[in-house]
């Protein structure tokens, strides 16, 4: 066999979704950023609503979201992307929003405004990477960070009289009227990664029916900012980040 | 069809907002302007023209609503008073990078902290230099009537179209709670989507296969592209400075002395102006309307007749300072003005340029 | 033309919804007009004053520092105002609503004792349009007919059976109203 007779279309198994580029990725290897842009970017192609689609950019590494997925994007600020989302969803009704954030993004900075757009039950997705630490500044502590675990703003382990407690946001967004479905995934195993993958596109449908929020936690690693290998990464998570983020549907109505 | 009716400055705004089209409102209360967002609630005007209007759970979630909206290509806009502004400031430095046109109102009142709600002028600074973060204006317009609070809607929305940029009505509490006669502009339509496309080839309305993808953002990583996007909107900026500068110039030809006030105070300059040609003084009065871009030529020129100049502010002395730039020296220019929500009366006014002026 | 009034007096009174009236007709009539409440944290019970004027021309400042006209409603409006009316002008007062009577000599001072009149005809909510009325008699700024008018404009529809009352009422003050 030849290698014009491998690359026959009928030999096709596997290729990348149009909704992605080419352009290389600045996220570390093993962060689990990437998968979740892929399969974003694969429903967004399977529903065929690439035209209707508008991403609500955060800050935090998933900042250049918008260079990866061809559709069209809005960079926000800080915290504020459902602030955004919430705008750009009443002025535009037929179109499809979603926003991607980080725990420090979604959970410190924008925890109002998390809280508000899920509230109101804006028809929107909120696709939510929860890794328990500031990638992008360099591993600061976030909401999310365990009990004991180490950043570089709490070198000794997050010590809970001095910083709260790990916040279990997504538990608190179910609680809202406003959210239809609540559901915390992860994308560290091929099983884990086709289930996010459904969960990814019922959020979606829910926004085109109108059927108020959908959050799609996603509990990640971030194998540099634990300063891990990305399988240790995999592994610390399975036992440490499960426990205190347990995975499946917080709410589905 | 133009329509005559006695209302508030803060409810001409809301009035005018809905007449020129506009696609989106997004507020937070404070007085005293809570009467924009209270008229928006009650005229309902999403069962008429399809004016989206919401009530934020903060300044800042609101200007980022109106981030959103601007994104988009719609007409959108925001309302507050000085302390909300203040909050609003980081989103506005965003659209202003962003280079997206939208409105905000600032009824301005007294300061600084939480302050009074009393009026004031004392976010001149704040609206005129800046702001927010970065080397980044807005255009600033200034109404002294009922009747410019309804006409700067459509005034503000056209230049920020125009330029792509955020525009700023400042008024105080004193035009925003004042009642006159208002002619209203006829009802325009709302833009279609498909005219937003063509209008606004940039907005993010959801990508179709002939075009690039659209993306709002004011993220540079790197230097020489921020440079870029700062010299860009320098250039932007020495545009409008050209061609957007607008006043009034009351008995300003033979006046041997000038007042130079914006907005309510302006008014009050004015009736002290009455009062002081009856008793043989030549004043005139400059009302700029839009203070940011400034009328330095037209102070420039004034300045090579008059003998002298009195800025009356409702601070403690901030447009005096882009006077003396333009003046650079060449004649007295003095300044008077009251703090906290305090309001000078026509009477002090003239007192003050007797004083310090005419001596 | 140009005529300043202020009016003023307990919030609840209807001092700012009689200042708008006024204001309404003067408008109708082709006049240009401001209306300049004091606004504050003051709701029912606080005081409260609006400035009125009425103008052929373009009106300068809103803000006044002496005034033709006074309508006083309460004692610390009173106390408050006295002083500021031009020589020549005019207060017009409820008895009902003060412990003294103006001292000026340079001014004319009219009752008009509207709080017990609108007791006695049974609606104290036309307090303030007698009041009006008294104002109209002494001060004809602007005719009936658009005072009429301006109330149909700013009153609800749903209110509009109101109407004859509040013409009532008007004319009740024309009547009472009285030199002192």
């Amino acid at each position: 066999m030849t290698t014009q007779d491998i690359i026959k279309p009928e030999n096709l198994v596997y290729t990348k979704t149009s909704i992605m580029n080419d352009r290389n990725m600045h996220y570390c290897p093993g962060c689990s950023h990437g998968v979740v842009h892929k399969l974003i970017g694969e429903v967004i192609e399977e529903m065929g609503i690439k035209e209707t689609v508008i991403g609500i950019a955060p800050v935090g590494c998933a900042v250049f979201a918008y260079n990866y997925l061809d559709i069209d994007w809005q960079e926000a600020a800080h915290g504020r992307a459902p602030a955004i989302a919430t705008a750009i969803s009443r002025l535009l009704p037929e179109n499809c929003v979603f926003t991607y954030q980080g725990d420090g993004d979604l959970a410190a900075i924008g925890t109002a405004e998390t809280i508000h757009a899920c509230n109101r039950g804006e028809n929107i997705v909120i696709f939510f990477i929860n890794n328990a630490i500031y990638g992008m500044t360099g591993g600061q502590m976030a909401p999310t960070t365990l009990e004991g675990m180490k950043t570089a703003t709490c070198p000794y382990g997050r010590d809970v009289k001095l910083n709260g407690f790990p916040l279990k946001i997504s538990d608190l967004l179910a609680q809202l009227d406003g959210t239809c479905y609540v559901t915390r995934q992860s994308v560290h195993t091929v099983p884990a990664i086709r289930k996010s993958k459904k969960a990814i596109r019922k959020a979606f449908e829910n926004a085109m029916a109108k059927k108020g929020t959908s959050v799609v936690e996603f509990v990640s690693t971030c194998n540099s900012g634990w300063k891990m290998t990305p399988h240790q990464a995999n592994m610390w998570m399975e036992e440490n980040m499960f426990k205190k983020y347990p995975l499946g549907d917080l709410k589905d109505k | 069809m133009e329509e005559i009716r006695l209302m508030k400055g803060n409810e001409a705004i809301a009035e005018a907002a809905i007449r020129y089209g506009c696609d989106g409102y997004f507020g937070y209360p404070i007085t005293p302007q809570s009467e924009i967002m209270e008229t928006l609630m009650e005229l309902q005007p999403w069962k008429t023209t399809g004016m989206v209007v919401l009530q934020a759970e903060s300044e800042v979630s609101a200007i980022n609503m109106v981030y959103g909206g601007a994104g988009c290509g719609k007409s959108v806009m925001t309302s507050s008073s000085s302390p909300g502004v203040s909050l609003k400031q980081e989103g506005i430095s965003y659209i202003a990078c962003a280079e997206l046109p939208c409105l905000i109102v600032n009824v301005m009142r007294g300061g600084p902290g939480l302050g009074t709600i009393q009026p004031s002028q004392a976010d001149y600074f704040q609206a005129v230099k800046g702001g927010g973060h970065g080397d980044y204006r807005l255009i600033v317009l200034a109404p002294s009537s009922v009747q410019e609070m309804a006409d700067f809607v459509a005034l503000g929305f056209d230049l920020a179209f125009k330029y792509r940029t955020p525009s700023m009505i400042i008024a105080d509490g004193i035009i925003g709670q004042m009642m006159e006669k208002v002619i209203l502009p006829p009802y325009r339509p709302r833009r279609t989507n498909d005219e937003i496309r063509q209008q606004c080839p940039w907005a993010t309305l959801g990508k179709p296969d002939n075009r690039e993808r659209n993306v709002t953002t004011s993220l540079a990583l790197e230097a020489e592209e921020m440079e870029r996007t700062n010299l860009r909107l320098q250039a932007k900026y020495k545009e409008i400075c050209e061609n957007e500068v607008r006043f009034e110039a009351v008995n300003c030809d033979d006046a041997d002395f000038v007042l130079i006030a914006f907005g309510s105070i302006a008014r009050v300059c004015m009736s002290a102006m009455e009062i002081g040609r009856k008793e043989g003084l030549k004043i005139g009065v400059l009302r700029p309307i839009t203070l940011y871009p400034f009328p330095t030529l037209k102070i420039q020129e004034l300045a090579k007749k008059a003998k002298g100049i009195l800025t009356v502010e409702l601070s403690a002395g901030q447009m005096v300072e882009d006077v003396r730039l333009a003046v650079n020296g060449s004649i007295p220019v003095e300044f008077y003005g009251r703090m906290g929500g305090v309001v000078p009366t026509p009477e002090e006014v003239l007192e003050q340029l007797k004083k310090q002026l005419v001596k | 033309m140009k005529k300043e009034i202020i009016i003023a007096g307990f919030g609840g009174q209807g001092v700012l919804s009689m200042g708008k009236i006024l204001a309404y007709s003067g408008l109708l009539q082709g006049k240009e007009v401001t209306w300049m409440p004091s606004y504050g944290p003051e709701q029912r019970g606080g005081t409260a004053n609006v400035t009125v004027i009425l103008s052929d021309e373009r009106i300068s400042s809103p803000i006044l520092t002496s005034y033709d006209v006074a309508i006083l409603l309460n004692q610390p409006s009173l106390d408050k105002f006295e002083p500021k009316i031009k020589p020549g002008g005019i207060i017009i007062l409820d008895s009902n609503g003060i412990s003294r009577f103006p001292e000026r000599k340079d001014i004319k001072v009219y009752q008009i004792d509207a709080m017990e009149a609108a007791q006695k005809a049974n609606s104290p909510k036309t307090f303030n349009m007698i009041v009006l009325g008294g104002l109209l008699k002494i001060v004809p700024v602007v005719k009936l007919e658009n005072v009429m008018l301006g109330l149909k404009k700013t009153l609800p529809e749903r209110h509009h059976k109101l109407l004859p009352l509040n013409e009532q009422a008007i004319q009740i003050g024309m009547d009472i109203i009285h030199e002192i």
